[in-house]
Formats: C-alpha cells, sequence, structure tokens
C-alpha cells in the first residue's frame, strides 16, 4: 500500500505524532492479510476451514497474479490490454496437456484428446498419434518454461506489431478482443486437437503427487501463494524503478517521451510481454486447481472480468489490483450458491447484476477503486488518532 | 536603413559546400511540406548558424510549427533536405533526432502530470534511453545538483516533489523548458515559450533563454513582440510557408513585404 500516487492525507503528521501514521496502518494491515494467507493451511490442517475454500483462495490468488499484470498494462502504462485471458489461456493449456499425459491414456494418447480426436481420411480408430505439440509438454520443467514463454511469445508479436505501428486506445483494446475471441475458436475445433470445446480435464496426478489428496492442493495453495508475493515484489521494484516512472510517462504524454529521446514503443512491448507472462504463470498456477482448462477462458466476458477486477480494486496501486481480483472473485462465489433469508430466495442468476452494478458504482463514486477507498478510510483514522 | 530581405545562401547549401557545417548548425535546404494539396511549407534555404538565437515570427498558420515538425522529424518533407551538425537527419526517426541533439519545447508545455518535478526532470537526463538503462538508474548527487540547480534558477526548486498536475501554467512552461536545458540538446527549439505567462514570468523566460544563448543554439517561435525586442536577436519572418525576411528585428519590421503579411493589404 505504499503507492506512488498516493496523496498525502491531511492529517498524515498529526497522526504520526500520536503514534499511527497511514503508512504503519498499511503495514500492519499487509501483515495481517499475509499472516493469515500463511496460516490458512495450517488451519485446513486442523480442520477448522476446509481443503476445498484453501483451493478457491489458491485458484483466486492465481487470478490475482493475472491482475498484477494487467495492472501494469493498464494502470501504469495505459493500455487497455483485453487479451490477457489469451496468455493466462496459453499458460492453462500448457499445464492442462502436461498435466493430461499423466492421466488415463486410450491406445497411448490421453483421454482428452481421444474422445475428441478427429479422425484424417484414410484414418481409422487405433492409429492416433499425439501431435508435436503435445509432446513438447511431456517434460514438467520444459513446460513451465514454454507456459511463460509462449505468453510472452505471443504478447511479444501483437505488442511490436500493434506499437510499432502505433495501434493506440480503444483500436488496440478492440485488436486484442478480436484475437482472444480468434484463438477461441481456434482451440475449440476439433481438427486442432486441443480437445475442442470440452477442453483439457480429469487431471490425477503432477510431478508424481495425487492432485485429489488434501495435502497436495495445500501444496499447490502454497506454491501460488509463494509465486503471488514473489511477483507482487518483482512488480513493486518495476513500479519504483526509473523504469516504472517511464511507463507513468507513456499514460502521460507518449509524445513527450517521444521527443525526450525514448523509444515507447519497445517499453510498452516489454510491459506487455512481461503482463502476458505474469498472466501465463497464472493460469499453469491456476489449471491444476481447477482441475479443468477449456475455451471457453477465452470468451470476451473474461476479458471484461479482468479489467473489473483491477477497476474496482484500484487501477495503478497494485494492492488494489490484487485486493479486487480477490474481493470480486469471493462475492462470485457468495454469489453464485444458493441460499435464503427468511422468504428471500437468491439466485445464481443475480450475480451479473450484481457485477454490473458494482462496475457503475465504482466509475461513479470510486474511480480510485477499493485502493482509494481505503486511502481516505487509513487518512481519516490517522488524523483521528 | 535597408530592409531585410533573404540573404544569399546559395553557395553556402551543404550539397555544394563541403564546409557548411563550420558555419551553420541547422541547414533547411528547399522544405516542402504538403498536406493533401495544400503546400503548408515552402521555404528556400535556411541557415542558424552555432550559438546563435534565432526568432522565428509569422502570422497564424505561417508554418512556424509545421517547420518544427519537419526539423524534429514529427512530418516527413514532401521535398527538400535538413542538415544538421553534417549530416543530413531529412530521413531520421523522431527519437535518432533527439539522441542526436535537437530539443524541443511543444507549444503547449508537455510534462508528465502523475510524475513529481524532480522525476519530470529525470527522464530528461542525458545518457541512454534504453529498457535495461531504465530499470537499473539509480539517483546520484551530481546528477541531483544538476537538476537543482535548473530547478532553482525557474523558482522550482520547492516543488521538487510537487506532482506535475499541480503547477501553475508558468510552472509547466518553464518545468519544460528546465528538462529541454537538462538534456543538454546542441539546438533547442522553443515553440512559444511566453505564450500564457505573465509579464514577469515571460521576462524571466527571456533571461533564460538569453543565458542559454551563450552555450546552446536556440530557435525561438514567438508571437509576442515585446518579448522578441527583449530577446534582441536574429528574426526570420515566416508567411504562408514562405520564408520572407531575415535580418533584425527592426530590418524586418520595415520590409514592404513583411507590413503588408502583417496589416493585410
Amino acid at each position: 500500500m505504499t503507492e506512488r500516487t498516493m496523496n498525502e492525507p491531511a492529517g498524515i503528521h498529526l497522526g504520526s505524532i500520536c503514534g499511527t501514521s497511514a503508512s504503519q496502518i498499511n503495514k500492519a494491515f499487509a501483515g495481517a492479510l499475509l499472516a493469515f494467507a500463511i496460516l490458512l493451511p495450517m488451519l485446513a490442517h486442523a480442520g477448522v476451514v476446509s481443503v476445498e475454500t484453501v483451493n478457491m483462495a489458491g485458484r483466486y490468488m492465481a487470478l490475482g497474479i493475472v491482475a498484477l499484470g494487467l495492472d501494469l498494462i493498464w494502470g501504469y502504462t495505459g493500455i487497455l490490454s483485453l487479451c490477457q485471458a489469451l496468455f493466462f489461456a496459453l499458460g492453462g493449456y500448457a499445464m492442462g496437456i502436461h498435466l493430461a499425459h499423466q492421466g488415463t491414456l486410450h491406445n497411448g494418447i490421453p483421454e482428452s484428446l481421444y474422445v475428441v480426436y478427429p479422425y484424417k481420411v484414410g484414418e481409422s480408430k487405433g492409429m492416433e498419434v499425439l501431435p508435436w505439440f503435445w509432446l513438447i509438454f511431456k517434460p514438467f520443467n520444459l513446460t513451465i518454461l514454454l507456459g511463460i514463454l509462449i505468453p510472452g511469445l505471443v504478447a511479444g508479436l501483437i505488442g511490436f506489431a500493434g506499437f510499432i505501428s502505433r495501434v493506440k486506445g480503444v483500436y488496440f483494446s478492440i485488436l486484442t478482443q478480436a484475437l482472444t475471441v480468434a484463438a477461441m475458436m481456434f482451440f475449440s475445433k476439433n481438427e486442432m486437437k486441443l480437445c475442442g470445446t470440452n477442453g483439457i480435464t480429469n487431471f490425477t496426478t503432477l510431478a508424481g503427487h495425487e492432485l485429489s489428496d488434501p495435502n497436495v492442493k495445500i501444496g499447490l495453495y502454497v506454491v501460488t501463494l509463494i509465486c503471488l508475493i514473489g511477483t507482487y515484489l518483482i512488480c513493486l521494484l518495476l513500479t519504483k524503478s526509473r523504469f516504472g516512472r517511464v511507463l507513468l510517462a507513456v499514460r502521460d504524454s507518449e509524445t513527450a517521451l517521444r521527443f525526450a529521446g525514448y523509444k515507447p514503443y519497445a517499453f510498452k512491448a516489454a510491459i506487455f510481454i512481461f503482463a502476458g507472462m505474469l498472466a501465463g504463470l497464472a493460469g499453469m498456477l491456476y489449471t491444476p486447481q481447477a482441475n479443468i482448462i477449456t475455451p471457453s477462458y477465452m470468451e470476451a466476458r473474461w476479458s471484461i472480468l479482468m479489467v473489473v477486477w483491477v477497476a474496482v480494486g484500484g487501477r495503478g496501486t497494485l494492492f488494489g489490483a490484487v485486493a479486487g481480483a480477490m474481493v470480486i472473485n469471493l462475492l462470485y462465489n457468495a454469489m453464485t450458491s444458493q441460499w435464503s433469508i427468511g422468504s428471500f430466495d437468491w439466485k445464481p442468476d443475480y450475480w451479473p447484476l450484481v457485477l454490473g452494478m458494482l462496475f457503475i458504482l465504482v466509475v461513479l463514486a470510486l474511480p480510485d477503486g477499493l485502493a482509494g477507498l481505503w486511502r481516505k478510510m487509513v487518512g481519516r483514522i490517522a488524523e483521528v488518532d | 536603413m535597408v530592409a531585410a530581405t533573404i540573404p544569399d545562401y546559395k553557395n553556402e547549401r551543404p550539397d555544394q559546400n563541403q564546409l557548411w557545417d563550420k558555419k551553420y548548425l541547422l541547414f533547411l535546404s528547399e522544405i516542402t511540406a504538403v498536406f493533401d494539396g495544400f503546400k503548408a511549407l515552402d521555404l528556400e534555404h535556411i541557415g542558424v548558424m552555432h550559438n546563435e538565437l534565432r526568432v522565428v515570427i509569422g502570422p497564424n498558420g505561417a508554418g512556424k510549427s509545421t517547420m518544427c515538425d519537419v526539423i524534429t522529424g514529427k512530418t516527413r518533407p514532401t521535398t527538400g533536405s535538413v542538415w544538421f551538425g553534417g549530416e543530413e537527419i531529412t530521413k531520421k526517426s523522431e527519437d535518432e533526432i533527439v539522441r542526436i541533439g535537437i530539443g524541443r519545447k511543444f507549444q503547449t508545455p508537455t510534462v508528465y502530470d502523475s510524475l513529481t518535478v524532480y522525476e519530470n526532470m529525470e527522464l530528461s537526463l542525458p545518457g541512454s534511453k534504453g529498457i535495461f538503462a531504465m530499470l537499473t538508474a539509480r539517483r546520484n548527487k551530481t546528477e541531483r545538483d544538476r537538476v537543482m540547480h535548473l530547478l532553482e534558477r525557474v523558482r522550482l526548486a520547492d516543488d521538487v516533489d510537487t506532482e506535475a498536475r499541480y503547477l501553475s501554467h508558468g510552472q509547466r512552461q518553464w518545468l519544460a523548458i528546465s528538462s529541454l536545458i537538462l538534456s543538454q540538446p546542441r539546438l533547442l527549439l522553443v515553440d512559444e515559450p511566453a505564450a500564457g505567462l505573465t509579464d514577469s514570468e515571460t521576462e524571466l523566460t527571456g533571461e533564460l533563454l538569453l543565458e542559454l544563448k551563450k552555450e546552446h543554439t536556440l530557435i525561438v517561435i514567438e508571437h509576442d513582440m515585446d518579448f522578441v525586442r527583449q530577446l534582441n536577436s536574429r528574426v526570420t519572418v515566416l508567411c504562408e510557408g514562405r520564408s520572407m525576411a531575415e535580418g533584425s528585428l527592426e530590418e524586418v519590421k520595415t520590409n514592404p513585404e513583411v507590413i503588408e503579411a502583417y496589416l493585410g493589404r
């Protein structure tokens, strides 16, 4: 919460005299959150919370990593990218294919592919062969590497092509959204041998560990938590460096930056690639915890949803982006389950309405999102003290 | 007094005279810029000497800003060539031209709103502008001293940690000029530095530019005649894309063509 766009609250000096400054409150809050995140697996071990809860938290943390990347490219650099979902799915598919290799096999090919295996003319059942883009994801280490590099490479192609030819603003957003939808069509075709619309599912083991084992689920949560903290710190370093200030300068005035001797397209492409890699990593962490990856993760609603996380959390603040992803997803979880108070029955169908209203509320009343609200509150508390 | 006309540059064109760069830092040769059939610029020759402060005046739409765009690579000329410091720069990109040593302050001062005054200046420090250099950049005292020295001169030293969005118009002008100076260009293109400033602010800006003249070459585009008088330098008059006259302010003011262009028939 030590964001650079923070306007010093009026009461900060008063507060620090009395012993509580805004930054101290922020540190205490961050510490408490971190402690809770670390304690969660232990609570699960002791049976206080269910393993499913830990698994859910792990999945949402993976989505928090996507939000970090989107915040860098949108919040800091001012480029609204709608293809983070594509990068996420690329990472997810890399891990999905790897996991499928270790699952049930039919005639030597993974079940998910077998059920939709498209036979060419002259081919009959029993002639199935694994295409090369399945074989490269067999080794674990190579999968991890490719799951990050492939989204980075795709981001590099889109980024350099788009930014050198100065595709800007809404046009870039439309371009990225169109590419994501095109990719979804591509992945949905059985002929592409990527398991069609069913996607890849029914995973059993990851690196020799049973995925159904509660301890493995908790382990995946811990790995995701470490990745989230690690990527958060890297992003923090990036935004605090002069590189981060160049990103803000791109957002404020790209022309001025060009006439100061910089190549804005190189900086835009670099951060776009980095954000793509983060999304790829997130996809790899998400897939074994969700136990499925399908082309539906490339639907337009996912791209938009990611934008909503960052907008609700607070653009241009790393903490806000992660918080937004977590809060919206927890809300989603609560509001897409059936419950009733008295005679009122809550229906999962209401969720899109809630999400839409939340988005409008943030745009109208909280332009700086939850992070902005938090800053104001902390400012008040520091003042009162 | 003889009214000023265009000096005879014919024998000094870079493609004819190998030694042109001994005398001139910048030379524009037969530049035309045509947009949709409209000739925005139709210059014969303009040479700017080393350590000269050249003022460019002219009525609205005379092509002053277009000339700047051509020099800085923002607009490609339809025909003609731009020469700078011994080489032709007509086909170079904007950021290459900046690195060769031409800096520009735009008509409306361009500063980065969400960066502080100090951070704004920092991005103009000379040196590599690559990604790696930006990732590894560390602040040091010599840099800080140079930045602070410049900021003190324009009375911004107390606002180093203020975000640029909170600055007044005059302060933004000065911040833009200071960052331009900090980048140590060999030629400074200053587009309307006095626009929208109060009288005392204008005077300080004038002093600043005259100080710069000692070590730099400048082209200043200006409307304000009092300000031009304060600068007391060689003036080029542009009109309808042509350079109409060149000389001291007093000289060009007596040129009948110039009088006609400014007052109308």
